[in-house]
């Protein structure tokens, strides 16, 4: 099957990391990438620009309004997701935890929608 | 036989099949599809078949095989009808498959364990995980469920169909865990377990049936995991546990119905044979030699029927083993029983003292227990105006009215000097 990890944290938590820290916490998710490329389970994935590179955009009345920001305000931010193809959601669960984000913020699990027939 | 004799035994049957094997079919059938809902919705209608063959065929040699094929041919018309397609097909061939197995004079395989390690997934909502439990493993319906939930059918049904979804939607697998991860996802199995159970004593008198039938049917699983899971220490424990508390279920009520504490039963009230099974399992779970708060909490109800049966006072044991069980779960509800067994060694005073580190403890505001511990410790110690005002407290917050006239019987007693 195969699921989304949707890494939550507070942005602000970065720039607050002195370089070497940074650097650190770079190299981890690099070798979580990694580990994820050899155990065959990686589809994809992708660190995100922060919220104030966000733009929303929706419709309204037949006329498209864009609103500058993320589309929900909150103390935690969706910073960078992970593609990946596992058995089952144990599995999915055991992946989310060792994600570096589970440490310092919140891993939503979600499995991709697969379509009847 | 009259014809009437057959439709008899042929329910009888079919009503036997169901309460040993309900569980193991849906298992059966749901394990690779995960799909729980076609599997029940499968095996219903084949109970239905099975009660218009039966009395005209005679009851099969192996009914649970009959079952099993009948309803797995039902399951696929009921893949069919749902989907089309890939999927479908997919679902066919995997049926298809285990039927083969299952057909070649196999005994159908016992996956309930990993039937209820699916049930009591961490992913579920918490509260679903026992209703979960007794409706795809015992087979009870949502109704009943319901009532012993206090909640209304409609409502349950809901969150169980939702359970569900989530099984199959986020693809809950039906496993038992591996050994690493086995004593936490144990512990959810069991949290799920004894509470259920514990719900069934807001009526211990057993006045209401759905109730009593609630705390038989959690005992039932509870017995199921400990044979299933022989060398789990706390999986016997738990049911020590709960065998412990169903042996004393009598003697808690008098014959008017109001409540009798544990140090004012009648032992002989009390059902020996629950209680020797209890010391037996407790046995065996101490000699695999890893401690857990389920048979640290079985073992005080050991201690308890110890000391009311012999008349020997073990308050230091028991002090040590609430000792142990407040380290193991920091639960302000074990350090009040814990207190209550420090008045028995160092008098109401030292009691109080043990208990007031709690105080700051907001969740204990609106805990029933905690007002009943301080009421009484506060009455022996003579602090009558606070002793009045605690049993106050613990009066409005109880739900049971025989316990709730227990506490006005005590604090109608205080008196002033």
């Amino acid at each position: 099957m195969q699921y989304i990890l949707m890494l939550y944290a507070n942005e602000s938590g970065w720039s607050k990391l002195a370089p070497a820290e940074q650097k650190r916490a770079a190299a981890a998710y690099e070798a979580y990438t990694e580990a994820l490329k050899k155990a065959g389970a990686f589809k994809g994935g992708s660190r995100l620009q922060p919220v104030a590179a966000a733009t929303t955009v929706r419709i309204v009345n037949g006329k498209s309004q864009v609103l500058d920001g993320p589309y929900a305000e909150s103390k935690e931010q969706l910073g960078g997701y992970y593609l990946i193809d596992v058995p089952d959601l144990d599995a999915a669960m055991s992946w989310a935890a060792r994600c570096p984000a589970a440490s310092h913020g919140i891993v939503e699990v979600r499995p991709l929608f697969v379509a009847p027939g | 036989m009259s014809g009437r004799d057959v439709d008899t035994r042929a329910r009888a049957t079919a009503d036997a099949v169901a309460r040993r094997s309900y569980g193991k079919l849906v298992a059966f059938l749901a394990a690779r599809t995960r799909d729980v809902a076609a599997a029940e919705d499968a095996l219903s209608e084949a109970f239905a078949s099975a009660l218009t063959d039966w009395p005209e065929n005679g009851c099969p040699l192996n009914p649970e095989a009959w079952l099993l094929t009948v309803a797995r041919r039902k399951a696929i018309d009921i893949a069919r009808r749902r989907r089309s397609g890939e999927a479908a097909a997919a679902q066919r061939q995997l049926l298809a498959e285990e039927f083969v197995a299952a057909a070649e004079g196999e005994a159908i395989p016992d996956q309930r364990l990993a039937l209820m390690f699916a049930c009591g997934h961490p992913a579920l909502e918490t509260g679903i995980r026992a209703p979960l439990m007794l409706q795809v493993v015992l087979g009870l319906d949502a109704k009943t469920i319901a009532s012993a939930f206090l909640t209304s059918p409609a409502t349950m049904g809901k969150r169980l169909v939702r359970a569900k979804s989530k099984i199959r939607q986020a693809g809950i697998p039906f496993r038992v865990p591996e050994r690493e991860e086995l004593p936490g996802r144990l512990d959810t199995v069991l949290d799920a377990i004894y509470a259920a159970f514990t719900e069934s004593w807001t009526d211990p008198g057993g006045t209401d049936v759905v109730r009593r039938d609630l705390a038989e049917e959690t005992i039932y699983l509870a017995t199921l995991l400990a044979d299933l899971l022989p060398a789990e220490p706390e999986a016997l424990g738990l049911l020590a546990l709960m065998l412990h508390a169903e042996a004393r279920r009598r003697a808690r009520r008098n014959a008017e119905g109001e409540y009798v504490p544990l140090a004012e039963q009648d032992p002989a009230l009390w059902n020996s044979q629950l209680i020797d099974a209890a010391e037996a399992l407790l046995r065996r779970a101490s000699a695999l030699g890893r401690i857990g708060r389920y048979q640290l909490e079985g073992a005080l109800q050991s201690a308890h029927v110890y000391r009311r049966r012999t008349g020997l006072a073990n308050w230091p044991e028991v002090v040590q083993l609430y000792d142990a069980l407040l380290a193991l779960s920091g639960s302000p509800v074990v350090a009040i029983n814990r207190a209550l067994a420090i008045r028995e060694l160092h008098g109401a005073a030292a009691a109080l003292e043990a208990m007031q580190e709690l105080v700051p403890d907001m969740r204990l505001n609106d805990y029933q227990p905690y007002w009943a511990a301080r009421a009484e410790l506060l009455a022996t110690t003579g602090a009558i105006g606070a002793a009045h005002h605690a049993y106050e407290v613990a009066i409005g917050l109880e739900r049971d009215v025989a316990v709730r006239r227990f506490l006005q019987r005590r604090q109608s007693m205080l008196t002033p000097d």
